[in-house]
Formats: C-alpha cells, structure tokens, sequence
C-alpha cells in the first residue's frame, strides 16, 4: 500500500463501489415493473445500456471533466483515458485514486439510467445510447466537478455529500427536459397505462436502499464518522418518508399503496443524498417526513398535465434533491459534521449557499438535456413509429419478449433455411 | 340474432371496445388468444436459440347482437381495429340459436344488445 492509504478506508469503500454498482440493475428492476409488460425489456435495457456506456465514457474523458483540477466550470484532460490514476491516494482522501474513481464511476453510471425513465415506451434504443454517452459527460460530469471536484459550487461552499446536485437535481430536471423533447406517448391521456408488476417495483425499491447504503455511506471516501452517520441516517429518512408517505395514501385514497411505498422509499433515500453526512439523526427524521409532501404532490399533479414525464424522475428526485439540498442549509450542525452549520444552529448564510446550488443546477441540467436532444434529432429521431410503440418496445427494438411463452415458435436451426417461405403464408 | 366474433390486434383492443361503445353496443366478452393469419413471422433471438414466432398475440371479442346490430357491430370493430397492415385481424358472423340472460330469464332478443329496447 502506498503511504497514505488506509486498508480499513478502502476495503469499505471495495463494498461501497459494489452496493451502488448494484443500484442500476435494482432501478432496471423498478423502473421495468412501472411500464406495460411489452416494455419490460427495453426499459431494463436502457438501465442496462448506462451500465455500458456511462462506464466507458466516464473512463475516456468524463472522469477527468469531473474531478481533475479545480477549474470553476470544467475540470482539465489530465485524467483523461485514465492517465495518471493509480494506487496513490487521491488528494484529500485515503483511498486510492484508482478506487475513487471507480466508486465516482458507479455514481454517473445509476445517474444516466435515471434519466431514462422519462424517455420509457417511446424512445428509440440507438439515440439513447447516444444520449446516455453525451449526457454522462455534458451533464453528469459537470454538474459532479461543480458540487464535488473543486468547481464554483463547492467553491462557493455550497455542502453536497453525496450528490444532490449531479445525482437527484442532475437526473429530475434532465428528466423534465427530455419528456419535453421526445414528446408523450401516443396513448398518454387517452388510456390507462399502468405499472405491469408491482412486485419489481417493491423488489427494485428494496434493492436500491440497500444499494444507497454504500451510495450515501461510501460519500464520506472513510469509515469515519461522517461515514457512519450518513449510513444511519440512510436507514432513519427512507423510514420516515414511508411513514408519512402511507398518511398521505390514507387520507387521498384510503389505501396504502405498493407502488406508493416503493416510490417513498426512493424519495426518502433521494432527499437524505445530500445531506447524510451534515445532518444530525434527528433531523434526518424530520427532513424525511418532510420530502414526502413535495413529491407526493407533484406525483399526483403531474398525470393531469400533458407532460409525460413517465416514471416521475422530477417528483422522485429532482424535487426531493431540492428539498434536501436546501434542507442542509437549514439544519446543518457542525456537531455531528465538524464542517459547518446550518440556520439552525446560527448560520444563515449556509442557506444562501445551498439555494444557489438548488437554482443552478436545475437550469444547467434542463438546458443541457435540452440542447442535447435537439442535437440528436437533428440526425436521427428520437422515437418510433405509432406502430413500433403499438407494438412494444422490447419486440421492436430487441427482438426479445420478457414473457416469452415458446407457444408457435418454430426453432431455426443453424441447418434449416432461415428464409424458408413456405412456413409463412403469402400476405398478399 | 348473430353472434360476431372479432379477432383484433392487443394493441387495438382499447379502441375497438371505444367503437363498440359509440355503436352503442352493449354486452362484449374479450379473450386472450394467439393466431396466425398471414402476417411475416418475427424472428427473436436468444442467447443462440433463434425462433420464428408463428403464432402472434390477438385479441378475441365476441359480441351476440340482434339481427339489426350486426352491421354496426362490423363497422365497430373495422373502424377500431383496422390499421392498413397485414395482421389486422378477422371478423367472423354466425348464426345463434339462443341466448338467455341469467338474471331474469329473459331469452333471445331480450337478452342481446340492444339492451331495454
């Protein structure tokens, strides 16, 4: 190990970087069940597809715009490809540099896949994939130099433990911009579309907190205190939020929901993103309690208008990272964080710098996802034919269904003409 | 007093029962089915196994109108379901001895749509 490193540090951030690989699959799993059983797949596959290409973009440059130098917008190049990342401990952390990238990688990886869910059923895999690629460095990497990698936010002072403004801001407004340019689907509004299994939905949720433990307690780059707090106060909010979440399904409906429970748990992990490791236990709860009513709202609200922001990445993220964002503005305690305190605790200018962050990032996240899209478009479209979204993404797109029952298939053999005509009668 | 069967795409089974409605027909029953009718078999793929799917996923509705509702009820499920592709689907017209509502008894015409006329 070189100097400066501490083995207890790292092997706990080896898990961290694993529980928060495991997040996008668990977001593949939660984002698939809220969509008609002919998307399953491809909804799972764009999760799948960050997995892929954030992974790769986010090691040629993206990596490097994010966390090399302390340029005030952008980072340098001199990380790019990776060059120069290796077993020394990155500056101010004692982890290697090597592993910090990795566990930064995961963060932009379950970012991209976020966005996806405004863009389910209707657009095409290609753009995409193009889209995934570009927006993990136009705008995830960015946003993650301006919060976390010495750019003007961090700059300026404004606290970010574990990105609410790349991650939850980052990924709600990009979410309402891409909704905007691709456009609702074309039965939006005019039928029921409903979630096809709430039990993945509740599986997914459930696989993603566990994840968020090593998102939120890996934030602290230590097993430190910092660390340790963040992680408790991972599992105190998300708790709180169900609580007041199943008030609020009792008193609109009288029922609790399932999908309803799966969302709060997200909303609860969202807002305590930011300010895990700066707030003490107590107020977790009530910041918990709190971002329920937010995203509640616009949960509700946002089906009545004709913005098909599919899955609600803005109500589920960008609107609880706003909460959250500001609410360290507020209760923020150098008690338990040994950094800085909040209104609360007699530091009012806090609040300022946090409600900077919470105006910036969301104008920088919808511009960029706007232009981005637009650029796109200007090459290929962004979505199918009415009859290709008729059909199903997963059968268009993939040429898989996720329930495939084998009934009237007929098994191609590598032997057999794949274009014998006489097993399809004439169409004409 | 027919009984009409329709076999639709899934995809269309919302609008032809919107159709249906407007026709005023009443009384519809809708089933799951999987057939063959002409259209390009789909390929899928997985892992190496490669299949042609014979059989696509329709949507069966069978409908038991009075003599005088047949022809709206065609027209309802054409409008509905007709996209111009080949795989529209089939309607099919037969011949129906009786029919008896289990409710009150009533028999033939009265237990068919046109409902209370």
């Amino acid at each position: 190990m070189p100097a400066g490193v501490d083995t207890g540090d790292t092997a706990w951030m080896l898990a961290a970087t694993a529980l928060v690989l495991l997040m996008t699959p668990a977001l593949g799993l939660f984002y698939a069940g809220l969509v008609r059983e002919k998307n399953t797949l491809n909804t799972f596959m764009m999760c799948v597809a960050a997995l892929a290409v954030a992974t790769v973009m986010w090691a040629l440059i993206g990596y490097s715009i994010a966390f090399d130098g302390d340029g005030s917008i952008i980072g340098g190049l001199n990380h790019a490809f990776l060059n120069d990342v290796t077993f020394e401990p990155r500056d101010g952390t004692t982890i290697p540099h090597l592993l910090f990238m990795a566990f930064q990688a995961t963060f932009c990886i379950i970012t991209t896949a976020l966005v996806s869910g405004a863009v389910v059923e209707r657009m095409r895999f290609g753009p995409f994939l193009v889209f995934a690629a570009l927006w993990s460095v136009l705008v995830y990497a960015v946003l993650a130099h301006w919060a976390f990698g010495g750019g003007w936010l961090q700059e300026q002072g404004t606290l970010d433990f574990a990105g609410g403004v790349p991650v939850e801001m980052g990924s709600g407004f990009s979410a309402l911009a891409a909704a905007l340019v691709v456009r609702a689907r074309k039965d939006y509004g005019r039928q029921a579309l409903l979630p096809h299994n709430a039990v993945y939905c509740l599986l997914g949720a459930g696989l993603l907190w566990f994840g968020w433990f090593g998102f939120n307690g890996g934030s602290g780059f230590s097993a430190g205190n910092a660390s340790v707090l963040a992680f408790t106060n991972t599992l105190l909010t998300p708790a709180c939020t169900l609580v007041v979440w199943f008030a609020l399904d009792l008193i609109r409906g009288r029922q609790v929901t399932a999908i309803g429970a799966a969302t709060a748990i997200i909303v609860g992990c969202v807002a305590i993103t930011p300010a895990g490791g700066f707030i003490g236990p107590g107020w977790a709860m009530v910041l918990g309690a709190l971002a329920a009513l937010p995203s509640y709202a616009v949960i509700v609200w946002r089906p009545r208008t004709r913005v098909d922001e599919t899955l609600d990445v803005l109500a589920a993220h960008g609107v609880a990272g706003f909460v959250g964002i500001l609410f360290i503005g507020l209760a923020a305690n150098a008690g338990w964080n040994g950094v800085a305190d909040g209104l609360f605790y007699g530091d009012a200018a806090q609040l300022g710098e946090q409600a900077i962050a919470a105006v910036a990032a969301p104008v920088y996240a919808f511009a960029m996802t706007f232009a981005i899209l637009r650029g796109i478009a200007l090459f290929t479209p962004l979505r199918g034919s009415e009859h290709d979204e008729a059909v199903g993404m997963d059968v268009v797109h993939h040429g898989e269904e996720a329930y495939a029952s084998g009934e009237g298939a007929i098994l191609i053999t590598p032997e057999a003409d794949a274009e014998r005509e006489d097993l399809v009668a004439d169409p004409a | 007093m027919k009984l009409v069967i329709g076999i639709v795409r899934p995809e269309k089974a919302n609008d032809v029962l919107e159709a249906l409605y407007r026709a005023e027909v009443r009384g519809v029953s809708m089933s799951r089915v999987q057939g063959h009718g002409g259209e390009l078999d789909r390929v899928e793929t997985y892992r190496g196994t490669t299949v042609k799917m014979g059989l696509a996923d329709k949507v069966r509705f069978e409908v038991a109108v009075s003599d005088d509702f047949v022809q709206p009820t065609i027209d309802a499920l054409c409008e509905g379901a007709r996209t111009g592709e080949v795989g529209d689907g089939k309607i099919f017209v037969v011949a129906l001895e009786q029919a008896v509502r289990i409710r009150t008894g009533e028999t033939d015409h009265g237990a068919v749509t046109p409902v209370g006329k």
